[in-house]
């Protein structure tokens, strides 16, 4: 994928009066790729999103689509098209006139028989082929969808731009949808940019994920390098969850980081290797990564709650010398050693490069 | 309590409903009810004043609600584009014009017109000499000022329908490639639609009933509220319970539609 990016912010900053929505985002959009925008409701993401789409203008930076600078071209004029929060289906017009509108803006205008051909076309692949005639409020919500995602795809944008698309969606029904719209994007070869705050979502759709943090870009990465290497506690933290152990580096052993957690534990930790010895450092600590022994050997815990998830088992503890952790243990491996009760006395494991070092501040 | 309702419903219906009875009264008086009859109705509507009375009425009517279902809507569209202090501002100006008394429009119309029509017709007829057009009170000016009240009523309703609306609605019509002209015509037009139908048959029941207004900018034109207060100088007459039952039924029909129009939910 190292082609000329589809659409590209340079440091780009949003302002509304005192009020600063996305502060210096520097992002290449690489073509075909499924990209998502990921944090908490205010962090920028959906500001970052409607410039691309141009219902925002930059108040500094440059926002390029195909190599093009589009700052000050208006929506109708931008090669991209959006499947909305809401799905702002038009109310007045049937499934078919819905998926039509794009078409029908081209002019000159396109004839009326190849704008059928297309529009059939279009709800053949959202699975909606004989829903044509229907009236908005006559479908459902995951069929409203649908007939957005089609209306958005049928001219054919160099970026299909998605904004919390699934958020009124159920849980199962979120779920199958992620997975056709993977297979929409592979099918049709378009850049999909997603937006969300759900990071199962991200996690299993994108082919990067873009992590916002008040406005600025947390990290960029795959979904398997934020959850294995996240460069901060807050991306650590947002992307999956994890254990945090305040610590001090006290060397570095074969490409580990050894660090020293409350005050006696030698704990190897995969990090920079450029942390110098006596550096304060937050290990991040994944709760499956834990293994929860009864032997004699290991960090002391208690068990405080133990709560039954059905693939895995969820134990909170409390550790005289580490505070509260989380481990998780799959359903497999407990049915094999027994639950532990609230109460129970456990020796904590894990293996040398479980944690992960990262820098204070 | 209850009984207290119940009389303040009878004070007003009545009335009203006494107006209805004896329009189909087949005797000549108001008091006693001799039989029924349509023989009020038949002689209203071969009445050439009557005919003539209705039919400035309805020209009026439809004219001023046309002119202020155009103006008015415009008004609505473009105070969407406006915040602020300035918005504050033309908010509080058409409150003021829904609220301002019949009777102070109709004076202060009466009084501007009359004073332009007095600087301008002595110009118009040095311009063009002896067949120089004559301004003057009349259908021009009920149109006028029924316009500019009703005007503002529109704005108002079809107000409520456009903040009602879904912004996402117009970004996702730009966002598929309709220039903002486009986007009016095809997306905002159908969703305010019925408020901007409504609107227009409030303000024809407006005009059509009003009185007041019309009393003072009428000239020698004879409005059919106009011409019913005349007449009633010489007495109640069955003549008069017939035409205000038909106005009645026509004006419910028409403020019916207007709030049915209005709920129903384009979904």
């Amino acid at each position: 994928m190292q082609s000329q990016p589809i659409a590209e912010l340079r440091k780009v900053t949003k302002r509304y009066g005192a009020v600063t929505a996305a502060s210096g985002l520097d992002l290449a959009i690489l073509p075909g790729e499924f990209l998502s925008f990921l944090g908490p409701s205010g962090c920028g993401k959906t500001t970052a999103l409607r410039m691309l789409a141009g219902f925002e203008e930059a108040t500094e930076g440059e926002v390029l689509i195909d190599g093009q600078v589009v700052n000050g071209v208006p929506p109708h004029r931008r090669p991209v098209n959006m499947v909305f929060q809401q799905y702002a289906l038009f109310p007045h017009l049937t499934v078919a006139q819905n998926v039509a509108y794009g078409l029908n803006q081209r002019r000159p205008k396109l004839p009326k028989a190849e704008v059928a051909a297309e529009v059939a076309r279009a709800l053949d692949m959202v699975r909606l082929p004989e829903f044509g005639d229907r009236r908005i409020w006559e479908m459902s919500g995951g069929q409203q969808q649908r007939v957005a995602l089609a209306r958005a795809i049928i001219n054919r944008p160099k970026i299909l731009l998605l904004d919390e698309p699934m958020a009124a969606l159920d849980k199962k029904l979120r779920h199958d949808m992620q997975i056709e719209l993977k297979s929409l994007q592979r099918e049709l070869g378009i850049t999909f940019v997603l937006v969300t705050h759900d990071q199962e979502e991200a996690l299993s759709m994108s082919d990067r994920i873009c992590i916002m943090d008040q406005g600025r870009i947390a990290q960029i990465a795959t979904p398997e390098e934020l959850y294995d290497r996240p460069q901060s506690r807050y991306v650590a933290d947002f992307v999956g969850r994890s254990n945090f152990i305040p610590a001090k580096v006290t060397g570095h052993d074969g490409g580990l980081v050894v660090a020293e957690a409350a005050g006696a534990l030698r704990v190897l930790a995969r990090g920079d290797a450029a942390l110098p010895p006596g550096a304060a450092i937050t290990l991040s600590l994944r709760p499956e990564e834990i293994t929860l022994a009864t032997a004699q050997e290991g960090i002391e815990a208690e068990v405080t709650h133990r709560i039954f998830l059905g693939e895995h088992t969820e134990y909170h503890l409390k550790s005289p010398s580490l505070g509260t952790l989380v481990a998780v243990a799959p359903r497999a491996s407990e049915a094999r050693n027994g639950a532990l009760a609230p109460g129970a006395r456990v020796r904590l494991h894990w293996r040398d490069g479980a944690a992960l070092a990262l820098k204070d501040g | 309590m209850r009984i207290y309702a119940i009389l303040v419903y009878l004070f007003l219906y009545i009335p009203i409903g006494i107006i209805a009875l004896f329009s189909f009264n087949a005797g000549r008086h108001a008091a006693q009810f001799t039989g029924f009859s349509l023989q009020w109705y038949g002689t209203v509507l071969s009445n050439p004043f009557v005919i003539g009375a209705l039919k400035t009425s309805v020209i009026v009517a439809l004219s001023s609600a046309a002119l202020a279902t155009l103006s008015g809507t415009l008004a609505a569209v473009a105070l969407q584009g406006v915040r602020g202090r300035m918005r504050a501002f033309y908010d509080a100006l058409i409150y003021m014009a829904v609220m301002v008394p019949g009777i102070v429009i109709g004076i202060a119309t009466l009084i501007a017109l009359v004073t332009v029509f007095d600087v301008l017709n002595p110009m118009l007829s040095g311009l063009f000499g002896e067949g120089a057009p004559r301004l003057a009170l009349g259908k021009g000016s009920l149109i006028a000022a029924h316009g500019l009240f009703t005007m503002a009523l529109v704005t108002v309703i079809v107000r409520a329908r456009l903040q009602g609306m879904d912004r996402a609605l117009l970004e996702a019509s730009s966002d598929l490639g309709a220039p903002p002209m486009r986007s009016f015509l095809q997306i905002t037009l159908p969703q305010i639609a019925p408020a901007v139908l409504a609107g227009f048959l409030l303000s024809f029941t407006f005009s059509f009933d009003d009185f007041i207004i019309a009393f003072f900018v009428a000239g020698s034109e004879t409005t059919l509220p106009i011409y019913v207060f005349s007449s009633i100088r010489r007495g109640v007459t069955p003549e008069i319970n017939a035409i205000g039952t038909m106005v009645l039924v026509a004006s419910l029909l028409t403020l019916v539609s207007a709030q049915v129009i209005l709920r129903r939910r384009a979904r």
